[in-house]
């Protein structure tokens, strides 16, 4: 048989970049899919890519999807690499939520709240059975009725209204004007708040997901309620150096999630609830649900809490949450290892061989004896 | 209904009921079971059902598999019948198995729930279905089910017991406000699911069948009428249930369970019955009541 060695990667390199694109493209008799209408029909697929590859690009994250297939852990790592080759023009005023154009505001917490619970686009209350007539095109969709009135401009967050008694921790950035910035900083530990945040916001939808899940069945004994979560529009500020005053840049869409968790107290401290906090861009609430309950586990140091599960030890979290990092580590194992697994199977050789010489001895002993 | 009697839906192309029947005989083999051994977590086939876990998938299961056609089925979330999820839930069993639905306790054969107990005393013959989150008490003492099972065969209950006394100790009392653990039939120590503690007294020697359905955990349990529901407690400690100052804003009732209601960004309260049934039944017999000068409430 003739020796094959893995040799001529160029050529097949080549061939294989034209095979992902005849693949991607698909059945050539179909119409190809345009950057608008994944960025309007896979809206919710554009808002997490965005969120993943913290870059607020609906044309772009579309992009990213069509050259990826649809793979969204791909088209993340795809915008990722791009936003890196940006530059930094400024630093945003924080956002207002508060002042947020709201299209989703629910409480779990308290029956009624001012300004009232606004339902919203949410697949919550679909019973998940498949829609056929959806199979077709050009049917006509039902339309949402308009309300007899607009919402209100400035909701109130309902979490504040339980801080007027001191039953909920205040929040604040103590005064903290150098923020952490994780795209430009390596992690280090024990993280802050910021820190943490950051990496929980751009962290895996998934991964975040088990371990938030992991903190409430046992492993991280949380007691959680939806104080409020919100989607809509806020608007974006930067003060320029020039002006001296802040001026509107954007309208952006976030989700945000304010979880409102027990606290039993110490010495210190008298009994409160916690907070735990998230933010996405675009539409996703399983994130920032996720996000605000592995956020609240892991101010367990913080809080005093004992330390006993991996949601709440922040260097397991935060070293594991970032899909491009994870994929890239476990991808790798199928480059080329044969140096390294050459000297591997050398030890093993000998280490199997002077098993056998020592067995071989011992059973001589034996029957000695 | 008999074996093999597959009443399906032409409307929907389901089952009635959604479930199929095969699926229904084993959900009913393991309600047998809960049923014989009180409190006991019988782990069961669960399916996957169109709705999210933790939304209501184990009790719509055991309701699937006990509602006939001649039912009348109410659905309560936290003790209403308007609020969203009791709305879905209900309109997916007309949906799927056109039975009656009825807001009022009384009339109902069936009512799934979540986190409450009917205020209005249940009678034999109707079966209250609770949706369940988390079935394993012992669950937040050990996270391994290998671990909590043993606990349970050697009804060794101590280290409940233990978590409870840490509370006194640190705050003078037990600061467990819902999901109250109980021993069922002097036996099981069970979760009564996130109903508040205040109803764990209407769960003992109740007339009606109590099921319990855990969807994501695969879980059945079951208080059957007149069992004894006993919540931990200590001699010097008794079991006690929430106490409101006021009464119900809408009703006037001092008996009942009572949400607060924020009403302006000022931080204003009121307070009205979780159970609307309970506060709408009361406020018509107000209004048809001729006032009394006496006024005797």
């Amino acid at each position: 048989m003739a020796y094959v060695a893995v040799k001529g990667g160029e050529q097949a390199i080549l061939n294989t970049l034209r095979l992902i694109s005849e693949t991607r493209r698909g059945d050539p008799a179909l119409a190809e899919l345009t950057l608008a209408q994944i960025s309007e029909q896979f809206g919710l697929a554009v808002d997490r890519v965005m969120t993943e590859g913290s870059v607020y690009d609906r044309e772009l994250a579309a992009l990213a999807l069509k050259q990826a297939q649809g793979d969204v852990t791909e088209a993340i790592f795809l915008l990722r690499a791009y936003r890196t080759t940006l530059p930094r023009i400024a630093l945003s005023e924080p956002v207002d939520t508060s002042r947020m154009t709201i299209r989703r505001r629910i409480s779990a917490t308290f029956k009624d709240i001012p300004g009232g619970q606004v339902l919203g686009p949410t697949y919550d209350y679909t019973h998940r059975l498949l829609d056929f007539a959806l199979a077709a095109e050009g049917l006509q969709r039902p339309q949402a009725g308009l309300a007899a009135e607009p919402l209100e401009q400035d909701v109130p967050q309902v979490i504040d209204l339980l801080d007027s008694e001191g039953l909920i921790e205040e929040e604040s950035d103590e005064g903290q004007g150098e923020i952490f910035d994780l795209t430009r900083e390596p992690m280090s530990f024990p993280a802050g708040r910021d820190q943490r945040l950051q990496n929980l916001a751009r962290g895996d939808e998934g991964f975040l997901l088990g371990l938030a899940y992991s903190t409430v069945r046992g492993y991280g004994g949380a007691h959680p309620f939806v104080g409020e979560l919100r989607l809509g529009e806020v608007t974006v500020e930067i003060v320029p150096e020039e002006l001296g005053f802040p001026i509107v840049v954007a309208e952006i869409a976030v989700t945000e999630c304010q979880m409102i968790n027990q606290f039993r107290g110490t010495v210190a401290r008298p009994p409160q609830f916690t907070r735990g906090y998230g933010l996405t861009f675009g539409h996703n609430e399983r994130k920032a649900m996720a996000m605000s309950l592995v956020d609240r586990a892991m101010r367990a140091r913080e809080l005093a809490e004992d330390v006993r599960y991996p949601a709440q030890d922040e260097e397991f979290v935060l070293a594991h949450t970032d899909n491009v990092e994870t994929s890239g580590m476990v991808s790798h194992f199928k480059l080329p290892h044969y140096v390294d697994f050459q000297a591997e199977l050398m030890l093993v050789r000998q280490l199997r061989a002077e098993h056998q010489v020592a067995r071989g001895a011992g059973q001589k002993k034996e029957a000695a004896e | 209904m008999s074996i093999g009697t597959t009443t399906n839906h032409s409307d929907t192309g389901y089952n009635f009921a959604y479930l199929d029947e095969q699926t229904k005989r084993m959900i009913r083999r393991s309600l047998l079971k809960a049923l014989s051994i009180p409190g006991y977590q019988v782990p069961f086939g669960g399916r996957e059902m169109p709705l999210a876990y933790g939304w209501g998938t184990g009790g719509i299961q055991v309701t699937a598999a006990v509602i006939g056609p001649n039912d009348r089925l109410k659905v309560i979330d936290q003790g209403a019948d308007d609020t969203t999820n009791a709305v879905s839930i209900r309109r997916f069993f007309q949906t799927v198995a056109d039975v009656a639905v009825t807001e009022s306790t009384e009339d109902a054969t069936i009512v799934q729930t979540r986190h409450r107990v009917p205020e209005a005393p249940l009678k034999e013959g109707q079966v209250l279905v609770y949706q369940v989150p988390q079935p394993e008490p012992l669950r937040k003492i050990d996270p391994r089910e290998t671990e909590t099972r043993k606990m349970h065969a050697y009804a060794e209950y101590g280290a409940m017991q233990v978590t409870l006394y840490e509370d006194i100790s640190r705050f003078g009392r037990i600061a467990k406000t819902y999901d109250y653990p109980a021993i069922i039939n002097g036996r099981h120590l069970m979760s009564p699911s996130p109903i508040p503690k205040f109803d764990n007294p209407k769960m003992e020697n109740n007339p009606a069948i109590q099921l319990f359905g855990a969807g994501r955990e695969k879980r059945i349990y079951a208080v059957p009428p007149y069992t004894s529901v006993r919540s931990l407690d200590f001699d010097d400690h008794p079991f006690e249930v929430q106490s409101w100052k006021g009464c119900c804003a809408l009703c006037g009732s001092t008996v009942s369970y009572l949400d607060e209601v924020i009403t302006d960004d000022k931080g204003s309260r009121m307070f009205v019955c979780s159970d609307t049934d309970f506060c709408n039944t009361r406020q018509r017999e107000a209004a048809a009541q001729p006032k009394t000068a006496g006024g005797q409430s």
